[in-house]
């Protein structure tokens, strides 16, 4: 009797290490390695060798001490700038294809496979595939540009700085806009077919009935697509290493925040110190910040959206 | 009714240039990897008149692409196991218990979606240095594992809370015990949303770049998309190979698309829209 009731006590006690082995790998290397730069933000450290406690040292230096302050900067201007020719060129395109496919053209499932396919490839792939493309002497843009009679459009796309960042975000564009299509199209096809209908008849058309009753009800599609669209601009690090290295050439003018962060933290800085944990440190609490406040203002943006609805 | 059509025309015209876009560089990379680099400098837009495989050749002799891939192919397939093993354990618990904690354990998991994790590299490196696993394959298994879970956690535990208990029960009673409940009786109804599972996390290993370049510095244990980074720096010159490698690294991938096409979009947007 006694020794029944034991195993069913050890059974029931067993049953709490189901999640166990995903916890500890989940907050080893997940959670313990973000907690851990918040820590490591507040140390000097001479190498890999962790120093003085310095509190908000680090923070300060970041932003007053040359070039750092300066590069700072440039890069988070260059974030945003990603993020707002990715939400106007990607998800206006993303936008517009999905319309495409849902309103039924010949051959919508070969388009929609069509628009995914680069998703498909790794980013590192994209960036050489587009600088073997954009090559100024014998990639196939400049080529096909003096074929078809615009030789004076043909330019160094990637070692211009005023072309440069605006050519990387438009390869990103490229590989992403399947994907935000597809989340799109899941917005759309879950809205109900009789309420447009009811509006065609009522005269409601093109690009009113789009704004006025599409966006509207598909507006957590939108948000969703922004959230994501936010967080991979500020993390924008393959692309640009693949196209211009880790110094963000030509002249730092494709320079971003998780570029700089990689100077710092692994080598390659201009500023002198090769490996500057603290400051690298310093820069990921910054940049996570970012990444979080605004993800979950979008995030409670959505909420208070349902409630009205 | 004929601005209907011309409207109608003009959504064909960008419904398929948007197409075309998307597909002509895939198309241009698979087409120059087959001509010789004067072919290819001579004209980069032209067809190639004879299919020249030089480039693979040169390929396979010059760089360890063969063991890029064995060690792509091992850590995507390894990864995807572990996160499969671990995650329908962790969600059977969550959505099939009613522990006070089991809410708050799966916002906890949750939450990982939204953690840039690449922003603990420095702390990763140094855990990873200290548990012996640089240049190791174990560094990549344990963090690709600990990323994949939270989607994964989030795709599972949803999946088993539409599943009737009374199977569960039925199978009790015929005297599985909890891992044989899993193993029977839930698994088998569970392929579609397994699928989704290894879909999404499989492009991510497969495709991942960052976590080799910080973790692995050997060549021999190098996976393909690092492996490029070695090719590119080498032989930036030779083109025919560049195209060669970029085709090699992307055909298993694509191939996989061509097979399951359907399973890979849906499993996608499944777990960007949950």
């Amino acid at each position: 009797m006694k020794k029944s009731t034991g195993a069913i006590g050890w059974r029931k006690g067993a049953v709490h290490l189901f999640p166990l082995p995903a916890l500890v790998v989940y907050v080893l290397f997940v959670v313990y390695p973000i907690a851990a730069a918040f820590g490591y933000s507040l140390f000097d450290w001479k190498g890999l060798v962790r120093g003085n406690f310095i509190g908000l040292g680090n923070f300060v230096s970041l932003f007053t001490r040359e070039p750092f302050n300066h590069l700072f900067w440039n890069a988070f201007g260059h974030n945003l700038y990603y993020f707002a020719i990715e939400m106007v060129v990607q998800n206006g395109l993303a936008f517009l294809f999905a319309w495409l496919v849902y309103t039924k053209l010949k051959g919508s499932g070969f388009l929609k496979v069509a628009y995914f396919i680069p998703r498909l490839l790794s980013v590192i792939i994209v960036g050489f595939l587009w600088k073997l493309i954009l090559n100024p002497n014998n990639g196939v843009l400049n080529v096909l540009l003096k074929k078809v009679g615009l030789a004076s459009w043909a330019k160094p796309w990637l070692g211009d700085t005023h072309t440069a960042l605006t050519s990387i975000t438009l390869v990103n564009s490229w590989y992403g806009v399947g994907f935000t299509m597809l989340i799109f199209l899941a917005g759309l096809q879950a809205i109900s077919g009789e309420v447009l209908e009811a509006a065609k008849i009522d005269g409601v058309r093109g690009f009113r009935l789009i704004r006025t009753m599409v966006l509207p009800m598909m507006i957590q599609s939108v948000i969703i697509v922004t959230v994501f669209t936010f967080i991979h601009a500020f993390e924008a690090f393959e692309l640009i290493f693949a196209m211009e290295g880790s110094q963000g050439e030509p002249y730092n003018s494709t320079d971003t925040l998780a570029i700089f962060f990689y100077r710092i933290a692994f080598g390659g800085s201009s500023g002198g110190d090769s490996v500057a944990i603290g400051l690298g440190s310093a820069l990921a609490v910054i940049l996570f910040l970012i990444i979080a406040s605004v993800s979950a203002l979008f995030l409670y943006l959505t909420r208070n959206r349902e409630v009205q609805h | 009714m004929n601005s209907g059509k011309a409207l109608r025309t003009v959504q064909y015209a960008l419904a398929y240039l948007g197409a075309l876009i998307s597909l002509y560089p895939i198309f241009l990379m698979l087409v120059s990897s087959l001509k010789t680099n004067i072919q290819i400098l001579k004209n980069p837009v032209a067809l190639p008149t004879k299919l020249s495989f030089a480039a693979y050749e040169k390929l396979w002799k010059q760089i360890p692409f063969g063991s890029y891939l064995t060690n792509s192919i091992l850590v995507s397939v390894l990864a995807v196991l572990l996160i499969l093993l671990l995650g329908v354990f962790a969600s059977y618990y969550i959505a099939r218990y009613q522990f006070r904690w089991n809410g708050a354990l799966y916002f906890f998991f949750l939450l990982g979606m939204m953690i840039p994790i690449k922003l603990g590299i420095v702390p990763l490196f140094m855990l990873m240095k200290n548990l012996g696993l640089l240049n190791n394959m174990g560094s990549l298994l344990s963090i690709y594992t600990a990323i994949g879970l939270p989607i994964s956690i989030l795709i599972l535990t949803g999946f088993f809370r539409t599943l009737p208990r009374e199977l569960e029960e039925a199978a009790r009673i015929d005297g599985c015990a909890d891992f044989g409940v899993i193993r029977h009786v839930l698994v088998p109804l569970m392929r579609p949303a397994l699928g989704t599972v290894m879909i999404i996390n499989f492009i991510t290993v497969w495709n991942d770049f960052f976590f080799p370049l910080i973790f692995i510095q050997d060549d021999a244990k190098k996976t393909i998309p690092v492996g490029m980074m070695s090719l590119f720096g080498q032989y930036s010159a030779d083109w025919s190979m560049l195209f060669a490698g970029l085709t090699l690294a992307s055909l298993p991938m694509l191939i996989l698309f061509i097979l399951a096409s359907r399973q890979f979009m849906d499993g996608m947007t499944a777990g960007a829209v949950k």
